[in-house]
C-alpha cells in the first residue's frame, strides 16, 4: 500500500512568556490510501498539533521540524501560496466546533462553492450542482434550502455535515477529521458516525480520526496509535490495542472507562497523577510519573517506538504487562536526566 | 431509606419574547414541562439526557438558583422548599449542594482555594475561628486528595481534575445531605474522570450523601447511579432503577440512546446495529404536541400526536412514558 | 506528587518541595501576574518615574526653592530663565517666581486630577455594581438616571455653582467628580453583567453567600481591572477640565494658581514672554503622556485574554 502521508520525526515547539514548549516530541508514522487510522490522546498528548503542523496551521509562536511528506512533498516549510493548493484540495480538515469553522455572515452555498471554484475552477452553476451532490451525500434533508442559509440557522448535527461535505468536495486524498463527534449529542454523533463509516466505504480517502473517545476509534478506524506527552507510546492495529494492548498508558486508559456492558458498582481503575505539563515534561519517558511498572531504567532512558508484536508496536522498557519487568533488549536513548528533578521511585 | 427529596411536576418555563412591536408577544420556552421523581437517602439518582432535555435547568431549579415557574419541590418528606422565601431558603443551602460542569469557571480567579473552600463556612458557620475554619479546610482538601499545602494558591495554577477536587471541596464542607453533580465529569481527561467519579462515590460512602448525577455520558452514569431517569424535552421518558433500565429499556428514545453510546469494543462497535433517529431535535418553544418524542421515534403513529404518554409503571419499579414501550421489535399497543 | 501545570520550572520546583514538606505554597494571584507584566512595559515604567518625580517636586516644592509662590519680586518682572535670583523658569508678569509656581500648580492639578477620580471611583463603582447586579426595573431606573445626568452640560453646571457658590477650588472637586461618576457607573454595570453571569457567581449563591457578599468579594474585585485603566485614563480628562476651568477663570483663586491658569497667563503673554507658557505647558503635556502610558500598560497588563 503506498502512503498518503509520511511523519519522520516530526516535533513541534512554541516559544512562550515562560520558556520553549515542546507539544510534539519526535513522531513517525505512515497514513496509507484508505485506511483509517486512529489518533488517540488526552489533553497534553500534541495529537492535535501533530496535525496543525503537517497542515500549516500552527499558531505564529510555533515552529515544526521534521519532515512530512505528501506523497514525496514536504510540506513542513512550504510556503503558504503552494500549501494552499493541497489543502482543501487533496488533503482537508474538518475541527471539532463547526459553528466556528464555518464563516458566519456568509451563506453555506457560498462557502462550498469558493472552495470549488479556487480548487477546481469551477463556474458558478457547476460548483453549485456538485455542492447540491456532497449535501446529498451526507444526507441533509433539504438539501437545495440549506445552500441559502446561514450556519447559524442551522443544528450542530447538520453543520458538522456541512463541514464533511465541505472536505469532501474536491475528493481529497487525505481527510482528517479533529475531534469531529466531541461536541455532538450522542444520538446525533452516531448519525454522523453512521455517515463517515458509510463514506469510508464509498470514498478512497484515506482518514485520520484525532479523538480522545476509545469508542468511536473502535467503530471505525482501522489502526490506532496512542500518544501522551508528544510521543506515540503504542500503536498498532484496532483489535490488537483494544484487546491486547501492551502499553501501561493503553490499559490503564482502556480499564478507567466505565463500560456500558458492566454489572459491578466497584471503583473504576484510575491512572493516578495529572496530565503532562508541557513545560516540564521528564527526560525519559514521559509516562513515568503516572505509570505503575516504574522503574529507574524509565527515568534514565527514553523507550524508543518499537516492535512489541507483530504489526503492534510500543515505546516502552517492559517485557509485558503480564511480566511487568525490564527488557534489556528493547531499544532506547540514554537521556540526561533534568537536573531540577528528583529521580523517580523504582 | 428516608425519602430527601420529592419532585412534583415541576415546571420551569422562560418567557422568551418573539415579537409584538408595542406590548411584547412572549412564547414561553418550556426547558423543563413537568418532572416528578423522588431521591432518598444515601442514593444516587443518574439523569440523562441530550442537550436541551432541560436537566441542568432541572437541577438548578431544584435548588432554586433558577425560579420554578410551575409544581413542588418538597424537602425530607414535609418542607415545600419552591415557594420559600429567600432568607429561609439561603439557610437551606447547607444541605443541599451543587457541584459544576466547568471546573476552573466555577471558582473565584481572584480568591485562594482555601477562601473559597472556606466561603460556605463564614456564612453558615461565622462564630468559628479562623484558625479552626483553616483546619477545617485543610482537612477536606486531604479528603478530596489535595494537598493541604496549596491551600494559598489560586485557581488557575491547577489543573481541571484538581479544579473540580477543589469544587468538590467547596460543596462538601458544610457536610450537606444531598450534592447535584452537574456533569461533573464532562470537561476532564478520561484519565481523571475514573479519580473524580471514585471520588464522589467514596465521599457518598463515607457520608452517606445522596447524589443527582446529570450527565449526558451514559457509560459514566451507569457506573454511578442506584437510579436512572431518562428526560427528552423537559419531560421524563423512563425511570427505572439502573439494572433494568440499561438490561431492558422500555421506552425507544433510551432504547436508541443506549445503542448510539460508543463502546470500546472493536468487534462490538462495528457489528453493531445502531438505532439511527431520524431528524434533529424539536424547539423546545414549539414542542410537538401528544408524546415530545413522537418526530423521531421509530415506532410514532396517531395516536402519539394526540394523547401525551403518562408517566407510569409498565413493569414493576420500571416506569415509561410511551404508548408503544417494551423491547425493540416488540411494540405494544 | 502533584504537578504544577502554570509558572515554569522554578515554581514546579517550590511545589515539589512542599509537597515533601508540610510547609504552606504562597499562591501567585493574577494580581502578581498583571504586576510583572506590568512592569516589564518599559514606557509605562519610565512614566512612572517620571511621574513619581514630578509628585514629589511638587510635594516638596518650598524646599526645591528659595521663593514663596506668592512673592512679589519687582526687580524681576518677566524676565526669562536666569540663574540671577534663582528663578530658573523665569517670572511672570506680577513678578513671581515661575518654578515654585509651576511646582504649586502641579500641586493643585495633581490633587484635582486624582482625588476626584477617587470620588467618582468610589461612588461609580457602588453605583455600578449595584445597578448590575440588581438587573430588571432597578438597574434600568438607575441607569435612566444616569443618561439625563449625563445630558447635562458641565460648562452650565460649574456656572451655576460659581455663581451661587463664587469661586473656590472646591467646587472644581464637586463639580468635575459630578460628572465623572457617571462614566464611571456605566463601565462597572458593563463589567458586572458580564460577570454576574459567570458560574462562580452561581456558586457563591448556591453557597447561600448574601447579595452584598457577593458584591463585594466576587463582583467588584472581577469588575476592577477595567476600573483600574479607565481610572488612569481619566486623570489626565480630570486634569485637562480643571486646567479648562482655571484658563476660564473659573477654578482656583488667586494667588494659588494650578497649570490652567499659568498657561491661560502666559498664552497672553506668548510673544514678550514665552517662557511664562512654555514651563507649566511642558509640565502638563508630560504628566498627560505619562498618565496615558500608564493606562495602556495597565490595560495590556490586566488584559482580559490572560485570566
Amino acid at each position: 500500500m503506498t502512503a498518503v502521508l509520511e511523519v519522520r520525526d516530526l516535533q513541534v515547539r512554541f516559544s512562550t512568556p515562560d520558556g520553549e514548549v515542546s507539544a510534539v516530541n519526535g513522531v513517525s508514522f505512515d497514513v496509507n490510501e484508505s485506511e483509517c487510522v486512529g489518533i488517540v490522546g488526552e489533553s497534553g498528548s500534541g495529537k492535535s498539533q501533530l496535525f496543525m503542523a503537517v497542515m500549516g496551521l500552527l499558531a505564529k509562536n510555533g515552529r515544526a521540524l521534521g519532515s512530512a511528506r505528501y506523497r514525496g512533498t514536504e510540506l513542513v516549510g512550504m510556503p503558504v501560496k503552494e500549501l494552499n493548493k493541497i489543502r482543501g484540495d487533496k488533503i482537508a480538515m474538518i475541527f471539532q466546533d463547526s459553528m466556528t469553522s464555518l464563516t458566519p455572515h456568509l451563506k453555506i452555498g457560498r462557502q462550498m462553492t469558493e472552495v470549488l471554484q479556487q480548487h477546481k475552477g469551477m463556474g458558478e452553476a457547476d460548483s453549485r450542482a456538485r455542492a447540491l451532490d456532497m449535501l446529498n451525500l451526507v444526507r441533509i434533508p433539504e438539501a437545495a434550502r440549506r445552500l441559502n442559509q446561514y450556519p447559524h440557522e442551522l443544528s450542530g448535527g447538520m453543520r458538522q455535515r456541512i463541514m464533511i461535505a465541505m472536505a469532501l468536495l474536491c475528493e481529497p486524498e487525505l481527510l482528517i477529521a479533529d475531534e469531529p463527534t466531541t461536541a455532538l449529542d450522542v444520538t446525533v454523533q452516531a448519525q454522523i458516525l453512521e455517515l463517515m463509516a458509510d463514506l469510508k466505504r464509498v470514498t478512497k480517502a484515506a482518514i485520520v480520526l484525532i479523538t480522545h473517545d476509545l469508542g468511536t476509534v473502535a467503530g471505525l478506524c482501522d489502526r490506532v496509535q496512542v500518544m501522551y506527552g508528544g510521543r506515540f507510546m503504542e500503536t498498532g492495529d484496532v483489535r490488537s490495542i483494544f484487546y491486547e494492548p501492551q502499553h501501561p498508558y493503553t490499559k490503564g486508559l482502556l480499564s478507567s472507562m466505565p463500560r456500558l456492558t458492566e454489572d459491578r458498582r466497584t471503583s473504576l481503575y484510575a491512572i493516578p497523577g495529572q496530565p503532562p505539563n508541557l513545560q516540564r515534561l521528564p527526560a525519559g519517558c514521559p509516562f513515568q510519573e503516572r505509570c505503575e511498572f516504574v522503574h529507574d531504567r524509565c527515568v534514565a532512558e527514553l523507550p524508543v517506538l518499537s516492535e512489541a508484536r507483530p504489526g503492534q508496536d510500543k515505546a516502552c522498557h517492559l517485557v509485558s504487562l503480564q511480566n511487568p519487568v525490564t527488557d534489556p533488549t528493547r531499544a532506547s536513548i540514554p537521556v540526561q536526566p533534568r537536573a531540577d528533578r528528583p529521580a523517580a521511585v523504582a | 431509606m428516608t425519602e430527601l427529596l420529592r419532585v412534583e411536576d415541576l415546571k420551569v418555563h422562560f418567557p422568551i419574547r418573539t415579537g409584538g412591536v408595542l406590548f411584547g408577544k412572549y412564547t414561553p420556552l418550556k426547558a423543563v414541562d413537568g418532572v416528578s421523581f423522588d431521591l432518598r437517602a444515601g442514593e444516587t439518582l443518574g439523569i440523562v439526557g441530550e442537550s436541551g432535555c432541560g436537566k441542568s435547568t432541572l437541577g438548578r431549579a431544584i435548588l432554586r438558583l433558577i425560579q420554578p415557574t410551575g409544581g413542588r419541590v418538597v424537602w425530607m418528606g414535609s418542607e415545600d422548599i419552591t415557594g420559600l422565601g429567600a432568607e429561609a431558603m439561603r439557610r437551606k443551602r447547607a444541605d443541599m449542594q451543587i457541584v459544576f460542569q466547568d471546573p476552573l469557571a466555577s471558582l473565584n480567579p481572584r480568591m485562594t482555594i482555601g477562601d473559597i473552600i472556606a466561603e460556605p463556612l463564614t456564612v453558615f458557620q461565622p462564630e468559628l475561628s479562623k484558625a479552626d475554619r483553616k483546619a477545617r479546610v485543610k482537612d477536606m482538601m486531604a479528603k478530596v486528595g489535595l494537598l493541604p499545602q496549596m491551600i494559598n494558591r489560586y485557581p488557575h495554577e491547577f489543573s481541571g481534575g484538581q479544579c473540580q477536587r477543589i469544587g468538590i471541596a467547596r460543596a462538601m464542607i458544610l457536610n450537606p445531605k444531598m450534592i447535584i453533580c452537574d456533569e461533573p465529569v464532562s470537561a476532564l481527561d478520561v484519565s481523571i474522570q475514573a479519580q473524580i467519579v471514585n471520588l464522589l462515590m467514596k465521599l457518598q460512602e463515607e457520608f452517606g450523601l445522596s447524589l443527582l448525577f446529570i450527565s449526558h455520558d451514559l457509560s459514566v452514569v451507569r457506573h454511578v447511579s442506584h437510579r436512572v431517569m431518562v428526560l427528552y424535552l423537559g419531560k421524563v421518558m423512563e425511570i427505572a432503577d439502573r439494572d433494568s433500565i440499561y438490561a431492558e429499556p422500555l421506552h425507544p428514545y433510551t432504547q436508541a440512546l443506549i445503542s448510539a453510546v460508543p463502546v470500546p469494543d472493536p468487534d462490538l462497535e462495528k457489528g453493531k446495529e445502531r438505532i439511527v433517529l431520524g431528524g434533529d431535535l424539536p424547539s423546545p418553544m414549539n414542542p410537538p404536541s401528544g408524546c415530545v418524542f413522537r418526530t423521531r421515534c421509530p415506532r410514532a403513529t396517531d395516536i402519539c400526536a394526540q394523547v401525551v404518554p403518562p408517566l407510569e409503571e409498565k413493569v414493576p419499579g420500571h416506569r415509561a412514558a410511551c404508548h408503544h414501550w417494551g423491547p425493540p421489535g416488540h411494540p405494544q399497543a | 506528587m502533584t504537578q504544577d501545570i502554570t509558572g515554569g520550572a522554578q515554581r514546579a520546583r517550590i511545589i515539589e518541595k512542599a509537597a515533601q514538606t508540610s510547609e504552606e505554597v504562597q499562591g501567585r494571584s493574577l494580581w502578581q501576574d498583571a504586576r510583572r507584566r506590568l512592569f516589564a512595559n518599559k514606557a509605562a515604567v519610565a512614566s512612572m518615574v517620571v511621574l513619581g518625580i514630578i509628585s514629589l517636586m511638587a510635594l516638596f516644592a518650598p524646599l526645591l526653592s528659595p521663593h514663596d509662590y506668592d512673592a512679589v519680586y519687582w526687580d524681576y518682572i518677566a524676565v526669562p530663565p536666569q540663574m540671577e535670583n534663582s528663578h530658573w523658569f523665569g517670572t511672570d508678569a506680577n513678578g513671581r517666581d515661575m518654578f515654585i509656581r509651576t511646582l504649586y500648580g502641579a500641586r493643585v492639578s495633581l490633587m484635582v486630577g486624582i482625588v476626584t477620580t477617587f470620588v467618582a471611583l468610589i461612588i461609580g463603582v457602588t453605583y455600578g455594581a449595584i445597578a448590575g447586579y440588581v438587573g430588571g426595573r432597578v438597574d434600568n431606573l438607575m441607569m435612566r438616571v444616569v443618561d439625563v445626568l449625563y445630558s447635562m452640560p458641565l460648562m452650565f453646571f460649574v456656572i451655576i455653582l460659581v455663581v451661587v457658590f463664587g469661586r473656590n477650588i472646591l467646587l472644581v472637586f464637586a463639580a468635575i467628580g459630578c460628572v465623572e461618576w457617571l462614566t464611571m457607573a456605566r463601565i462597572v454595570r458593563g463589567q458586572t453583567l458580564s460577570v454576574k453571569r459567570k458560574e462562580y457567581i452561581e456558586a457563591a449563591r448556591a453557597a447561600g453567600v448574601s447579595n452584598a457578599a457577593i458584591i463585594r468579594r466576587h463582583i467588584i474585585p472581577n469588575v476592577i481591572g477595567p476600573v483600574i485603566v479607565f481610572m488612569t485614563l481619566l486623570v489626565p480628562v480630570v486634569i485637562l477640565v480643571e486646567s479648562f476651568l482655571s484658563f476660564l477663570g473659573l477654578g482656583v483663586q488667586e494667588p494659588m494658581t494650578s497649570w490652567g491658569v499659568l498657561i491661560s497667563e502666559g498664552a497672553s503673554q506668548m510673544e514678550n514672554a514665552p517662557h511664562m507658557l512654555i514651563f507649566p505647558a511642558i509640565f502638563l503635556a508630560v504628566t498627560l503622556f505619562c498618565f496615558n502610558f500608564i493606562g495602556d500598560g495597565l490595560r495590556d497588563a490586566l488584559d482580559p485574554k490572560d485570566r
